[in-house]
């Protein structure tokens, strides 16, 4: 049995001390020959240095954090002397596991370190000391002494920069568009675009997911679509909103917007039965529905689910909203029944939380029409000749173009916009 | 009484390093001292590069000389009797040069601000050192230090030199006589040159060279015209041999020395009238106070660790040159020594060449710069290659510098005709290398040289034309 202290060997030209970023064994451990030890952190990579025999450790001279100098002890190994000569220190050539810059340079040191390796000495008959032909490897940059010069200056990366001339080559003009570009790095080096990121993830479409690419494809190939995009002042629903919100009783939901546009479309249907309706494409059938079974989108974990809030026409606004509550959050948490999930007329979907002027919302088919509602925002209206701040919320809608014209389409957003804007509408 | 000094930026030798970071560092404004323990220059000026490329200039005469003189003369020039050699002229010739460059430093230094003081430093921390001084001691403490010390010829321990018959390259360099018979122990590229030269003067060489071909740094296909040059020249090459030992013979005037090699597992002696050690160099990482620095050393605890910078492990403290690593070349210490001044006075430099040429000075010339095919292959390159022949080319001819079959070879990536290296060999190819150089650096392509008009009659064509090469379609080429 003996001590061994190994001490951090060193590490690559110029490194004179590093930081010790993880420990890969702690005192007690019974390791082997070439087992990882540590990370150590230098400025030009992070090194794993491997150990340099098998043994016990006994103590570890830094903590993860600390700075350790080439040649200052690292780990003492208490060994069974066999498999170790307690002179040697050097190692291995350690292995590099970042940046492959760096890694580069590693190779070329390393080659040129075989080449430096002095010839024997005196007892035998040796040439001179070899003549080293210093070059380059595989990847050099190619640029002239000049630009290589200005961009050292301009604490540039010539490797971050596009070459444009033959074989990539450098030239100055390829300097002065990266400055130009605002290419210039300065301080920590940009490893987020320095690093070329190839890796691909490979998932295959099955189950839900497969299930809604069919439905759309369904929808978008034999729909023609038509969507249409409106303003609406919601500043009066909003003062409405807030203050039913203020006066609700315990046992009522906080209501958002979608109550009172679900109550609003349930209020102005009648007068637009071709948009609360089913075609089937095979009979020929357009099917007006007098019910409205609002369908309302909804973003889960599984992925898009329509849960269906039936008979709005015949709920108020509390109503509505816990209904909605209840089918969406069964949605979510995977409690739906099928009659939850089935049996829409026309689909809302709210498009709002993250903002979005306008998007063209896809037709939850056999349905003929569908509303995205968009986040409602202050914005700066032109009003009796004046600007005033008012609240503002856009709506896109889809139809389907066979059976809903244009017009009617049109007509439907402008008499919910109506109702919005003078929500005493809806309660009418 | 000791002087206290202080200054922003010390530099310790005054090489081809030394030199340069001090006139750099002084150009920059910033307050420089330079102490230089023997001459300004250092080994490149006076014992090294400039010296031997005296001799190896004045050999190739004498031998030219030769063959003018010879019965039927040269090229239609003939000369009446011999040529003689006054080895004691040429080395006074080669001095005259050497003292002019030396000189020309110590000016150098001065006029750009920079202050040259004669003596020995040794450091006793990182930024403070005492130099012993013909006029009494200074104390220097600097906010910058520069480590420009250089390397020493490597001694056999069993047979070091005496300079009389066991000689290094300064020896070497100072002969008063054409030696007879040389036996050179280490076949690189110091003992080569100063072989290739000897051979030309007329002296008999033998080469002892410990591994299985001599200048192992350079691939097979280039080195083999210098083999064929020494075979044709009946210089002697025993390689995979080892040197043992060596003994004096005789008395006087008449004295030799024999030297023991093992070949084979069986022991050779020759006996000649000097032996030249060039087995390599060692760094000066000692007797200056190295060990009180606090600096670390790199992995093979030969060389003064350093990082792109030139930094040490001490703050402020830069080793440039031959005492911070390979390749121990001039032009790759000149290089860190300006651009470390540039770092210290604050400028963003790193040491980022793409190719260090080198060079070797033998009959025919060696460069190389950037990879050879198997080094561009190691790494994983798919290569074309082209080779052209100095025998193709025009100005070589006019020269002779096709006798030596030399030849120019480009590598470059297949993928995007990217000119990975350049290798040339042959009479005067050495001449060639800047714009190989240039070529790398560019980051030129195949098709940027084969653009480029070279000038007729010169031997660059012969470069064009090894890129035409490469491509497919040379125009002098069968």
């Amino acid at each position: 049995m003996g001590d061994y202290i190994f001490k951090l060997p060193d590490i690559g030209e110029g490194v004179v001390e590093g930081e010790i970023v993880a420990w890969h064994v702690k005192v007690g451990d019974s390791i082997n020959e070439d087992d990882q030890i540590v990370d150590i952190m230098t400025d030009k990579a992070t090194v794993t240095i491997p150990s340099p025999t098998g043994g016990v450790v006994t103590e570890l001279s830094g903590e993860v954090g600390d700075m350790i100098a080439v040649g200052s002890a690292l780990v003492t190994f208490s060994t069974d002397g066999s498999s170790i000569n307690s002179q040697v220190e050097d190692l291995p050539e350690p292995e590099v596991t970042e940046n492959p810059i760096v890694e580069e340079e590693k190779k070329t040191e390393s080659v040129k370190k075989e080449i430096k390796k002095p010839a024997p000495e005196t007892v035998k008959t040796v040439t001179e000391s070899k003549v080293v032909v210093q070059s380059s490897g595989n990847k050099r940059i190619l640029a002239s002494p000049a630009v290589r010069r200005r961009a050292r200056d301009a604490d540039l990366e010539l490797s971050l920069v596009s070459g444009s001339g033959p074989a990539g080559r450098i030239r100055h003009a390829d300097l002065d568009a990266y400055i130009a570009a605002g290419g210039t790095v300065t301080g920590a080096p940009p490893t987020s675009y320095s690093t070329r990121r190839t890796d691909t993830n490979e998932i295959k479409v099955v189950g839900l997911r497969r299930k809604i690419a069919e439905q759309m494809v369904k929808s978008k190939f034999s729909i023609p679509h038509f969507s249409y995009f409106e303003e609406i002042d919601v500043t009066e629903l909003e003062e409405l909103r807030q203050m039913l919100n203020a006066t609700r009783g315990d046992d009522q939901p906080k209501l958002t917007y979608l109550p009172f546009i679900m109550m609003a479309l349930a209020k102005i249907m009648p007068n637009h039965k071709e948009c609360n309706a089913l075609y089937n494409e095979e009979s020929n059938i357009v099917t007006q529905h007098s019910a409205v079974h609002l369908g309302i989108a909804t973003q889960t974990e599984r992925g898009l689910f329509v849960p269906v809030v039936k008979h709005v026409e015949a709920m108020d606004i509390w109503q509505s909203a816990s209904e909605m509550q209840r089918v969406s959050g069964a949605a979510r948490n995977g409690t739906a029944s099928l009659d939850d999930l089935s049996g829409s007329t026309f689909t809302i979907t709210s498009l709002g939380r993250d903002g979005g002027l306008g998007a063209t919302p896809i037709i939850n088919h056999p349905e003929v029409s569908i509303l995205g509602v968009h986040k409602a925002r202050e914005m700066p209206v032109v009003k009796d000749g004046k600007i005033v701040v008012r609240r503002i919320m856009n709506v896109s809608s889809s139809f389907d173009h066979r059976i809903v014209d244009g017009a009617n389409g049109a007509a439907l957003v402008q008499a919910l916009k109506r109702m919005l804007e003078y929500p005493a509408l809806i309660f009418m | 009484m000791s002087e206290n000094r202080k200054c922003q930026v010390l530099i310790i030798g005054a090489g081809p390093g030394g030199y340069v970071a001090a006139i750099r560092s002084a150009q920059l404004g910033l307050d420089t001292i330079v102490v230089e323990g023997e001459k300004p220059g250092g080994v490149c000026l006076n014992i090294g590069c400039i010296p031997s490329k005296a001799i190896i200039h004045a050999a190739e005469r004498y031998e030219s000389l030769i063959k003018h003189s010879s019965k039927d003369g040269h090229m239609g020039i003939s000369i009446e009797g011999k040529p003689e050699i006054d080895m004691k002229g040429v080395v006074e010739w080669k001095d005259g040069i050497v003292g002019r460059l030396t000189k020309g430093v110590e000016v150098l230094v001065k006029n750009s601000g920079a202050e040259l003081i004669n003596g020995w430093a040794t450091f006793t921390s990182s930024k403070q050192c005492s130099v012993k001084t013909k006029d009494g001691e200074i104390l220097i403490e600097a906010e910058n230090v520069i480590i420009a010390t250089g390397s020493t010829h490597i001694d056999l321990p069993f047979m070091p030199c005496d300079e009389e018959f066991v000689l290094s390259s300064t020896g070497a360099l100072s002969l008063q006589k054409v030696p007879k018979k040389v036996a050179i122990v280490g076949g690189g590229y110091i003992g080569l040159e100063l072989g290739c030269a000897l051979s030309k003067l007329g002296s008999e060489v033998t080469v002892i060279e410990g591994m299985d071909s001599i200048l192992a740094i350079m691939d097979k296909e280039i080195r083999r015209p210098l083999e064929i040059w020494l075979k044709k020249n009946k210089v002697t090459v025993h390689t995979n041999s080892l040197a043992r030992g060596t003994k004096i013979k005789g008395k006087g005037a008449a004295s030799k020395v024999e030297l023991t090699f093992e070949k084979d597992s069986e022991e050779q002696k020759i006996t000649v009238d000097k032996v030249l050690v060039t087995v390599g160099r060692s760094p000066n990482s000692r007797g200056w106070g190295l060990e009180n620095m606090g600096i670390r050393m790199d992995t093979s605890g030969r060389f003064i660790r350093i990082d792109r910078q030139c930094r040490t492990s001490a703050p402020g403290v830069y080793a440039i040159g031959d005492v911070a690593g390979e390749p121990m070349l001039a032009h790759k210490a000149s290089a860190q020594g300006e651009m470390v001044a540039e770092i210290i006075s604050g400028e963003k430099r790193e040491f980022d060449k793409i190719a260090i040429p080198a060079i070797v000075f033998t009959e025919p010339e060696i460069v190389s710069v950037g990879l050879n095919p198997d080094e561009a292959k190691e790494r994983g390159e798919e290569i074309i290659t082209g080779k052209f022949p100095l025998a193709a080319n025009g100005r070589a001819l006019t020269l002779e510098a096709e006798k030596t079959a030399g030849f120019i070879r480009v590598t470059a990536r297949e993928s995007d005709h990217v000119i990975l290296g350049i290798q040339a060999v042959g009479s005067h190819v050495a001449e060639l290398h800047g714009e190989f150089v240039l070529a790398l650096e560019m980051g030129a392509l195949l098709e940027d040289i084969a653009d480029t008009v070279h000038a007729h009659p010169t031997m660059t064509e012969a470069f064009h034309e090894s890129v035409l090469k490469t491509l497919g379609h040379a125009i002098h080429s069968a």
